[in-house]
């Protein structure tokens, strides 16, 4: 279905400068003032150039690239990218040895510059990051793939550049996988849909006859787990993204739904309702063997595993109301962590372990919130008429999420839309969709 | 086990005809030109019919799978209707409105469904005449954003299977 990962994948140093340097980035903290970065376009010979409009109809690929790259950058709110028509350096000279003093003068502080080369169907791409204030090269890396994997390069240098000034894992070389909707509210049609984390490359993976619903990537693999209505039997599935094969996640005499990924892949945990009860259930997707987590007269459902696998937040209105849980994942020792006022729903771990993020809805607005995994701690990011679902990024500074507008009373006017938005709560954006859209799931990096 | 959940069952019964109560008279102002009993929709806009005065549908309060005096009087109506023709097998489907979280609401409408299909197993229908589906928010009858229109999606709407 969709091709994938065809990457040779050489990264090899160029230079070892093990640098400490002027700049850094700190993403702790809402970062009001981004750094400038210029990104010079990624310099092509005469002869790339001619196959690149023969190969892949884009005249000036380098620059391509470099769009992708700055695009990325931009959108983390951590960086200024800089105009380029301010750029007084060449591309190709800038890439053997910048006049520091020319990018310092557009107040530059940091410099990206590259070269690519397109022959016998191979890309290679070379790109140097420079520190402009510390007047030395920072970073200097190098790849050959093929070359309709060319935005990849894009979002693989972007990543380095993320980490080298971060000092944390970038997120930009994944995908999004999520719910396109179409039609009117009381006859919505919904695909699945995927698409790179800047809204490029989409592809439908199924075709709009049932309803579906809930997509998450597996952590570990191109596999994604979600909830389809076929042939009326509301079910959770197993889908691999590569070969497009799909099967029923055990065989359950009822409704399962909220599924999710164990961190390590092995597992799906989802609710299953029966006698209008919902309680928790695993699969183990090597030995096919069910086990039941909780067992309680309330509705227990949308289940997240902490990193390690030993803990499991939930939802449930076992107070009365929806409120947030934790349990060990064999589902013992559970403890609600959720007491502020309204109702407390979806709550998901983040990849780095110590916090949960969650949607609440109180009086009549919903907020995307995090609070640490003891329920200390609780801050909103974003309140709104409607929005809820919550999915970190793999690097776990950033979250995605749908949001809902109202209709008036003739049901006009409704829309469904991504947004991201930072942990620090800024940096709110919208990430733009074909069509509408609705339960988002990011996944891992694909190149680790 | 059951005994424990039918005690709960009328527990929550008699704590809901307080709870209706108390709210007959505290919130009659936001009733909806005689539309609504405190959330709950009490009109006929969106109602079908299995057979003549039998309605398809019972309507819930906000986050409930409570049945109304009302739905126990619809739900008994189709139960007559069903002892009646007794080649009929019926599918009961529960939704919730647009104002929760998809997961959430997509037990809560299978809690709702089943709520409607105890009630029949009660007066005498064969639990294997009765499935039960939960499409959550999924399939609104009415596309508004507004009290009265999610009174008229918080539902569960029995339909001939066959």
């Amino acid at each position: 279905m969709i091709r994938l990962i065809n990457f040779v994948f050489i990264i090899f140093f160029l230079s070892l400068v093990k640098a400490y340097s002027l700049i850094e980035i700190d993403i702790t903290r809402g970062n009001l003032d981004p750094l400038p970065i210029a990104v010079s376009p990624l310099f092509q010979d005469d002869n790339s150039k001619k196959n690149s409009i023969n190969e892949l109809k884009i005249e000036n690929i380098g620059s391509e690239i470099s769009s992708v790259v700055e695009n990325n950058l931009k959108t983390s709110g951590l960086f200024n990218p800089l105009s380029k028509e301010a750029f007084l350096q060449k591309p190709d000279i800038a890439h053997l040895k910048p006049r520091f003093e020319d990018w310092a003068l557009i107040k530059a502080q940091a410099l990206i510059t590259g070269k690519v080369t397109l022959e016998n169907n191979k890309l290679k791409v070379e790109f140097r990051l420079w520190d402009i204030l510390a007047g030395r090269e920072m970073m200097a890396l190098a790849f050959t793939t093929v070359p309709s994997n060319w935005r990849r390069v894009g979002h693989i240098i972007s990543d380095k550049v993320y980490e080298r000034l971060t000092g944390e894992k970038g997120y930009f070389d994944t995908r999004i996988i999520y719910v396109s909707e179409e039609g009117p509210k009381t006859a919505r049609v919904k695909k699945l849909a995927i698409m790179d984390q800047d809204g490029f490359n989409t592809k439908y993976l199924t075709l709009g006859n049932e309803l579906v619903l809930t997509p998450r990537f597996n952590p570990t693999s191109q596999m994604v787990t979600y909830l389809s209505y076929f042939k009326n039997l509301p079910r959770v599935y197993l889908l691999d993204i590569e070969t497009g094969t799909q099967e029923v996640v055990g065989d359950f005499p009822g409704m399962t739904f909220a599924p999710r990924f164990s961190p390590d892949g092995k597992k799906i945990i989802m609710s299953f309702a029966k006698d209008g009860n919902s309680d928790i259930y695993t699969m183990d997707l090597e030995n096919r063997i069910v086990e039941r987590i909780t067992n309680h007269p309330s509705i227990d459902t949308s289940p997240s595993y902490s990193p390690d696998n030993r803990f499991i937040t939930f939802n449930s209105d076992r107070s009365g109301f929806q409120q947030i849980y934790v349990m060990k994942s064999d589902g013992s020792n559970v403890k609600r962590i959720s007491f502020g006022k309204g109702l407390y729903g979806t709550p998901v771990w983040s990849p780095r372990g110590d916090l949960i993020a969650f949607t609440k809805l109180h009086k009549g607005k919903f907020y995307i919130g995090v609070m640490r995994t003891d329920g200390s701690g609780e801050r909103l990011l974003t309140e709104n008429y409607y929005q809820e679902a919550p999915s970190w990024s793999p690097n776990g500074r950033v979250l995605i999420f749908y949001r809902e507008t109202k209709s008036n009373d003739k049901g006009e006017g409704f829309s469904a839309k991504l947004w991201s938005i930072d942990l620090t709560g800024y940096n709110e954006r919208q990430v733009q969709t074909e069509t509408d859209a609705s339960d988002p799931s990011w996944s891992s990096l694909l190149s680790n | 086990m059951n005994f424990s959940k039918s005690f709960r069952n009328t527990f929550l019964v008699i704590l809901l005809s307080l709870i209706v109560s108390a709210c007959a008279t505290k919130k009659t102002t936001t009733t909806v030109e005689g539309q609504m009993q405190g959330d709950v929709y009490t009109g006929t806009d969106t109602v079908k019919y299995l057979a003549d005065g039998v309605p398809d549908r019972v309507f819930f309060a906000t986050n409930e799978s409570i049945l109304t005096t009302k739905s126990r009087d619809t739900l008994r109506k189709q139960a007559n209707w069903l002892r009646e023709n007794s080649s009929i097998n019926v599918v009961v489907e529960g939704h919730a409105d647009e104002r929760g979280t998809r997961e959430y609401n997509l037990a809560l409408g299978e809690r709702r469904a089943n709520a409607a299909k105890d009630y029949l197993i009660t007066y005498g229908i064969s639990a294997d005449r009765i499935s039960v589906i939960s499409y959550g928010k999924e399939r609104p009858v009415d596309s508004g954003s507004n009290p009265l229109s999610w009174s008229k999606n918080r539902r569960s709407v029995t339909v001939k299977a066959n």
